[in-house]
């Protein structure tokens, strides 16, 4: 199975990298865009069927390394 | 005294920051990130400034999990002094070993250069050296040394005297380069004994290179020990 992870910066920390991005898209005449946030996403290849498990273990890693949770939000799909 | 230099994959100021402290007169020893123990005679451990792991993930992200990291908490635990300078500010922080995050400057630009700081508390011993609110000239050069912490911790930082340097013009107005919430440039932790900044004092030693004004830093380090 696989896990793909979101990582977002926190709603109310200033992503600077978004804003960048809506200031070009701005530029493209993009006008219909209200907000843009850059995030990364980290997929997974497991070797593990117990949805339950998978998701146990994909969340521990989210808190020990792939976010920094002072800053950051993620999210996790298992497909 | 012994300062003892923590040095990771990628890591590039541990030999800047040999050269200081044994400006200094200290004695210096450079620790490979697999070592489990640090040094027995060490006074004072610097987290050298670099790209540890080539920022992967985030920068120090990757650090905070190397070999030597236990060890390390274990010595500030027992009280022991560290500071973290750049790269070793985020690996600090990473590890929880301080307050708050880095994140990608404002700007989103890479910035190296000089820049002023005010000193903003002075009752610790890596600023004892310095008044509150004297302004030193210290160079910058990182990415992601935009300071974050949440409203909370702002106001903890601040009770407890914890914010030790604001990035500033050169008559102490502050001035932010890189977009840190209240323009913080360094903090320590509640106890005093772990300091992280994103400037180089490592590399204001010499005044025919710019500025002398890390030895007044440094030295804070050097009388306590």
């Amino acid at each position: 199975m696989k896990a793909i992870v979101n990582v977002f910066l926190k709603p109310g920390v200033l992503d600077s990298q978004g804003k960048a991005v809506h200031h070009a898209l701005d530029s493209l005449h993009f006008d219909a865009v209200k907000d843009v946030r850059v995030g990364k996403q980290i997929v997974l290849e497991l070797d593990e069927t117990d949805k339950e498990k998978a998701m146990a273990d994909v969340t521990k890693m989210c808190e020990e390394l792939l976010a920094n949770t002072v800053i950051e939000d993620y999210t996790i799909e298992l497909v | 005294m012994k300062v003892s230099i923590l040095q990771f994959p990628g890591t590039n100021c541990e030999y800047d920051t040999e050269y200081a402290f044994k400006k200094l007169g200290c004695d210096t020893e450079i620790v490979w990130h697999k070592a489990k123990s640090l040094p027995n005679d060490t006074d004072l451990l610097v987290v050298a400034g670099g790209f540890s792991y080539g920022d992967y993930l985030r920068s120090g992200a990757i650090a905070k999990f190397s070999p030597v990291m236990k060890a390390v908490a274990a010595y500030a635990d027992k009280g022991g002094k560290v500071l973290g300078i750049c790269n070793g500010f985020q690996v600090l922080t990473e590890a929880r070993l301080l307050p708050g995050a880095l994140k990608r400057n404002e700007g989103l630009h890479f910035i190296s250069k000089h820049h002023h700081l005010k000193v903003e508390n002075n009752d610790n011993i890596f600023l004892e050296k310095l008044n509150k609110g004297d302004v030193v000239n210290i160079p910058i050069a990182h990415h992601d040394g935009n300071y974050y912490i949440d409203e909370a911790g702002l106001a903890e930082l601040e009770a407890n005297g914890q914010i030790l340097l604001r990035y500033s013009d050169e008559n102490g107005n502050i001035k932010n380069p890189n977009g840190s919430v209240e323009s913080i440039a360094g903090v320590c932790n509640k106890n005093k004994n772990i300091f992280g900044l994103m400037p180089h004092p490592e590399r204001a030693m010499e005044a025919v290179l710019g500025s002398d004004d890390g030895v007044a830093m440094l030295q804070g380090f050097v009388e306590s020990c």
